[in-house]
């Protein structure tokens, strides 16, 4: 197949329909996306073998898609924002059950008030939940995020869903060109779907049970063991898809020009490309600067990141969400990956863009050069939540929320 | 080769299909290209824009375009209700669909361009809703002033995009848009 101009709603369409996507569920109003939208067009056309199912909320969307995926084929439904929220106490219960399963999530803001922009706090509010998480920088990665989820999903090794997150509008809805390989192609690739168990009408498992109070707590012990394992196996699909299709990411993160690089940016999604550009901007300005890229959230990336960062001289990590009371998201769990060393290094976490704030490139340089000036003016910084303001509020309120408190 | 490109228009002209279109042309040509609305809120008559972006490399930026190399204007009245000028780099270049030739930019000396992209689309009888369509034909406009993208495959992505008879009246509007696109202002 030549290469296509996509949104990256039609590119996860196509990935899940190459991934021969046997049951769709979906409920059809805001906040859903053009994926089920493209996938039932897709259906209703007999260009794809799958049954819809059409629900009454997100909540029922995931559980018929659990039900349907215990029952042994390959099911996928799409979410954003505040129909990943309704549905959250199913996202408990499908990692819980340890069924194989794969969402894509369009990362958009929680109201109120209502936004409908790119923001992460939606995705990153299920990091608890057993499933795994990655996040896509463009809309070839998040095809090809998507025809991976199932084969690392369906890894004896993890038998954990799997959530692919795309940036909304500024993937969602963005055409750019995607190269999709054929279908013989991706069937010779992705294995026969494999689950821990399969419910029929024959079978006699119960599903969601209750258990001892040490059961359960062993039971919880091995996802936490599942997702200790993904993280071979996410490197593992990662390299095989590379050497079959021509593109690798480099597993759990993507490390750009830290080679030999003093400092190093943190960032997860599509803001992570004009980062780049930002990097590049820098180099040529003589700064020793390299970018890590999260791709996946859970697991986290703690070997890279300490790989990485381990004995940088300076981390500034960039967060489209927040935890209230605390920090931004990558910021927290960078600084827990570095235990000791956090303490060598100067750090900043920057939490800008939220609600879908634009954040160009060339700002991005900014934030970045002035952290970097400081480090070197003043030796460490240690700076955890730095509020990057959008443009028009820089001069009436500090970065600082600390410092409006006092 | 790097450009970013924003399309001015009213919603319901075809702004953010313009653009798609363009995009799809570009990758037709082994080009790396991008191509998203403006994401607000949009209602039919109002001003919308879009954009693209077109290059030999792969793209990383996604942010929006505040100062594009050419800008392409559906609409000549949009002039009067948004600072076109001021999105469109100081030696950028603007297109416009405008039966006048004299628009005058007083904010600036962009090199200004005109074709009668309502005219074009009356004789062809593209007429969508009560409107003329003029997205197809400022894309024609276009390929003749860039030279970016080429006319051919401006052409082969419209029939793509449209086949049959829609298809061909919208690649003879582009066709016939690149012929008579001229220098224009005063």
């Amino acid at each position: 197949m030549p290469v296509k101009t996509l949104t990256g709603n039609k590119a996860v369409a196509y990935a899940a329909r190459l991934a021969r996507v046997k049951v769709v569920s979906a409920y059809p109003i805001t906040p859903q996306t053009t994926i089920v939208e493209t996938l039932a067009s897709m259906i209703e056309h007999g260009e794809m073998d799958a049954k819809m199912i059409r629900v009454e909320s997100e909540h029922s969307a995931l559980a018929a898609a659990l039900g349907a995926a215990s029952a042994g084929v390959r099911a996928f439904t799409a979410t954003s924002s505040h129909g990943l929220l309704y549905m959250h106490e199913v996202v408990w219960w499908t990692a819980g059950a340890r069924v194989p399963l794969v969402m894509a999530i369009v990362t958009r803001a929680i109201g109120p008030p209502w936004n409908i922009h790119v923001d992460h706090q939606d995705i990153w509010d299920q990091r608890d939940s057993g499933w795994l998480i990655s996040i896509a920088e463009s809309n070839q990665e998040v095809f090809d995020l998507t025809v991976q989820a199932f084969r690392i999903s369906e890894d004896e090794r993890v038998y954990l869903p799997m959530m692919v997150g795309l940036d909304g509008f500024i993937l969602s809805h963005t055409v750019a060109p995607v190269d999709m390989p054929e279908q013989h192609e991706i069937d010779e690739w992705l294995p026969e779907r494999k689950q821990p168990y399969v419910i029929t009408p024959e079978t006699q498992y119960v599903m969601g049970n209750l258990a001892t109070d040490e059961d359960y707590y062993m039971m919880r012990y091995s996802i936490q063991a599942a997702m200790e394992a993904a993280k071979d196996v996410i490197k593992e699909v990662d390299k095989s898809f590379g050497e079959n299709f021509g593109r690798s990411y480099g597993g759990l993160v993507e490390r750009y020009r830290v080679e030999d690089a003093k400092y190093h940016v943190i960032v997860a999604g599509s803001w992570a490309g004009d980062a780049k550009e930002a990097v590049n901007i820098l180099r040529d300005e003589g700064y020793p600067v390299g970018l890590l890229r999260v791709r996946f959230f859970r697991p986290w990336p703690t070997e890279d990141i300490v790989d990485v960062v381990g004995s940088s001289k300076g981390v500034i990590t960039f967060d489209r969400s927040v935890s209230f009371g605390a920090r931004g998201h990558l910021f927290m769990e960078t600084i827990s990956s570095l235990g000791p060393l956090a303490g060598k290094l100067s750090v900043r976490g920057v939490i800008a863009g939220l609600g879908g704030v634009d954040v160009p490139a060339e700002e991005f340089a900014m934030v970045i050069r002035e952290f970097i000036d400081e480090v070197e003016r003043e030796g460490q910084v240690y700076d955890p939540a730095y509020w990057h303001l959008p443009s028009q509020y820089r001069d009436m309120y500090p970065s600082r929320v600390e410092e409006v408190v006092r | 080769m790097y450009v970013e490109i924003i399309f001015h228009g009213r919603g319901g002209q075809g702004a953010v299909t313009a653009a798609n279109v363009l995009a799809g042309a570009a990758v037709r040509e082994g080009k790396w290209s991008q191509a998203f609305p403006h994401f607000g809120a949009e209602r039919r008559g109002a001003p919308v824009r879009a954009y693209a972006r077109i290059s030999d490399e792969p793209i990383s930026r996604h942010s929006q375009i505040y100062a594009a190399d050419i800008a392409v204007v559906l609409d000549d009245k949009l002039f009067e209700l948004v600072d076109i000028v001021s999105t469109v780099k100081k030696d950028g270049v603007i297109i416009v669909n405008t039966a006048e030739q004299k628009i005058d930019l007083d904010k600036g000396k962009r090199n200004l361009y005109c074709v009668d992209a309502v005219s074009i689309a009356k004789e062809l009888g593209l007429i969508v809703a009560g409107w003329p369509v003029v997205n197809t034909a400022m894309l024609g406009a276009f390929s003749a002033l860039t030279g970016i993208v080429s006319l051919e495959s401006i052409v082969e992505e419209i029939k793509a995009n449209w086949p049959g008879k829609t298809g061909e009246a919208n690649a003879e509007a582009a066709r016939r848009a690149y012929k008579l696109v001229s220098k224009c202002g005063v």
